[in-house]
């Protein structure tokens, strides 16, 4: 030990080495917890074939297996450009909805205790698991992309469109990681955390980006015109394929915005609630 | 240093009369403890006896329902930001990150206490090497033997310095040899000035190691005292004897002052004051003129201090 700072003097305890660094440190700490997130990542095998083998096995499932006996309906699209838009929300909702389990996992085992004695501001906890799964599936959704291109996925959008594409994917993967957390801080068990990927999993199914909604009977057209999968899917299909928008595009935003400024502030106030002594 | 941190105070932890209930469930029925700066407290108890209880309270993670406490000068329910500050926590379930190294799990704490890149990897190294886990760096956490992460655990409390070390039931679950080389760990704290509170189930980990015990059941403290003091009352060792007829068992338990006859089990055990005890104790059965069958040693167990507390205390 190259410097004991704890010899007691009789008149007291001598200070421990303190934290430096002021307002800057929450972005700091934000980027530690990232960091380990990703890095925790990189050494769990079905953590890594769900972001990396899984998107490529949707998209060609789509394309070779379904693609040929779905029919695209009023759209007259090939099957291929038709499901793309769904399939990269897929690749990138799946594993945003596990973040569910990494929190539940922080918080049922031991490891809460060791950060609420860390002179960090809690709310870092919860962010950096929100803020790493935006990384990863971001990433999961880049290699559906590629898959798709691959397979015969032929775009016409301009730099505009591909980056309002990039914000969909992004705003929609941010709010099902929000989600997931407020889901991850209200259940006790990583069993019970784990059971909203099978929701999240499930919606696309339900909505514009499999099979066209049109095709659907009463209650599942219902259902899949007011989820929110389905102006999503269909903006960013109107921006990769340079088809009318329509009122999807404010409606997507609508619900993505929703759902991130009810769950961010939700999350927060739940994690306070979890870790208050009481 | 800063003049928070700097308030004299010789007792490192106080509490009084801590009391905490879960539902109906009466935890905590007011605790007293006192450790004075740079010593080392043991909390010896049974399963549910309160001990972690005890421990979350003074670390801030549990508010008491009543009762007052202060950790290193603050006050953890008024102030658990400074407390924090001078704590450190090793509890029961491991707090570190099995998948990232042994390495990579200190420099994430070091960097949390925002001591900066290059000061973590540095005081990564130094808590490694002290704690004798260089060779094991760059191997997961989960990969480590029982031994081995829970000196991990307790690396990880100590990134900061802390001058106020919380371990609760630190070698529980562990092989002998792990546990000797976990005391010498702990000695060492000491040494270097650090205040430890320690939570138990082993009456010889606190005779090893503390300079005062504290012996908790049912949410209260039913004993204060040096281990010495309390061996003494409890006996340092315990003869079980069993005399060669059982209907003896009686009239030996008569004849010899102390001793608890157990006619279930066909025995009686007395708690030995001395090595000299023993010879006595046989002498006494042999002048009463009844022959022993079988003669036993055994170390006092924590049964045997809480029936010798409870039997004091009668």
């Amino acid at each position: 030990m190259s410097a004991p700072v704890t010899a007691a003097d009789g008149r007291g305890v001598s200070a421990p080495l303190t934290a430096t660094g002021g307002g800057m440190s929450a972005a700091g700490d934000l980027r530690r917890l990232v960091v380990r997130d990703l890095r925790r990542d990189m050494r769990v095998l079905d953590g890594l074939i769900v972001n990396t083998a899984l998107p490529v096995m949707i998209m060609v499932l789509f394309v070779y297996v379904f693609g040929g006996a779905i029919s695209t309906g009023s759209s007259g699209l090939d099957y291929v450009d038709f499901v793309v838009p769904a399939v990269l929300l897929m690749s990138g909702g799946y594993g945003a909805a596990l973040t569910a389990v990494t929190i539940s996992d922080d918080m049922t085992g031991g490891m809460i205790d060791r950060f609420r004695t860390l002179p960090i501001s809690g709310w870092v906890v919860p962010a950096g698991h929100v803020v790493a799964s935006v990384i990863r599936n971001l990433a999961s959704s880049a290699i559906a992309l590629a898959a798709a291109l691959l397979l015969g996925f032929r775009p016409d959008a301009s730099l505009t469109d591909w980056a309002l594409v990039l914000a969909l994917v992004t705003g929609y993967v941010l709010a099902m990681s929000a989600l997931a957390a407020v889901w991850g801080l209200l259940v006790s068990s990583s069993q019970a955390a784990g059971a909203f990927s099978f929701v999240v999993l499930f919606l696309p199914y339900v909505s514009d980006g499999i099979v066209p909604a049109e095709t659907m009977p009463g209650v599942l057209r219902g259902f899949a015109d007011h989820q929110p999968l389905t102006p999503i899917i269909d903006t960013m299909r109107a921006l990769l394929l340079d088809l009318p928008m329509g009122s999807s595009g404010a409606a997507a935003t609508a619900w993505l915005a929703g759902i991130v400024a009810i769950c961010v502030p939700l999350a927060a106030l739940l994690f306070r609630r979890r870790t208050s002594a009481r | 240093m800063n003049a928070i941190h700097s308030r004299p105070f010789t007792d490192a932890i106080r509490a009084r009369g801590l009391t905490k209930s879960f539902g109906a469930n009466r935890v905590l029925a007011g605790v007293d403890l006192t450790v004075p700066t740079g010593s080392l407290l043991a909390l010896l108890g049974p399963n549910g006896s309160g001990k972690t209880t005890t421990v979350r309270i003074l670390t801030t993670l549990l508010a008491p329902d009543g009762g007052t406490a202060t950790v290193g000068g603050h006050d953890v329910t008024r102030d658990g930001v400074a407390v924090r500050r001078m704590i450190g926590l090793t509890s029961q379930q491991a707090t570190v990150d099995d998948l990232l190294t042994g390495r990579e799990n200190l420099e994430l704490f070091a960097g949390l206490y925002h001591l900066g890149r290059r000061r973590a990897r540095r005081r990564a190294d130094e808590l490694l090497e002290r704690f004798g886990l260089t060779a094991a760096a760059g191997r997961r956490a989960g990969t480590y033997s029982g031994g081995m992460r829970r000196r991990l655990d307790l690396a990880a409390s100590m990134v900061s310095e802390p001058p106020i070390l919380f371990l609760d039931e630190p070698t529980t679950g562990l092989d002998p040899r792990s546990r000797a080389e976990l005391w010498s760990v702990i000695r060492e704290l000491l040494a270097s000035g650090t205040t430890i509170l320690l939570t138990t189930q082993y009456l010889e980990e606190a005779d090893q190691l503390a300079d005062r015990v504290v012996v908790i059941n049912g949410g209260r403290v039913v004993a204060d005292d040096s281990p010495a003091a309390l061996k003494r009352q409890v006996g340092a060792e315990r003869l079980a004897l069993r005399p060669a007829e059982p209907a003896d068992l009686a009239r030996a338990g008569a004849a010899l002052p102390g001793a608890h006859p157990d006619a279930e089990a066909g025995e009686l055990t007395l708690a030995l004051q001395d090595p000299d005890h023993l010879r006595r104790a046989l002498d006494q059965l042999h002048r009463a003129g009844i022959p022993v069958g079988h003669v036993e040693l055994r170390t006092p167990t924590l049964d045997d201090v809480f029936f010798e507390l409870t039997a004091a205390a009668a």
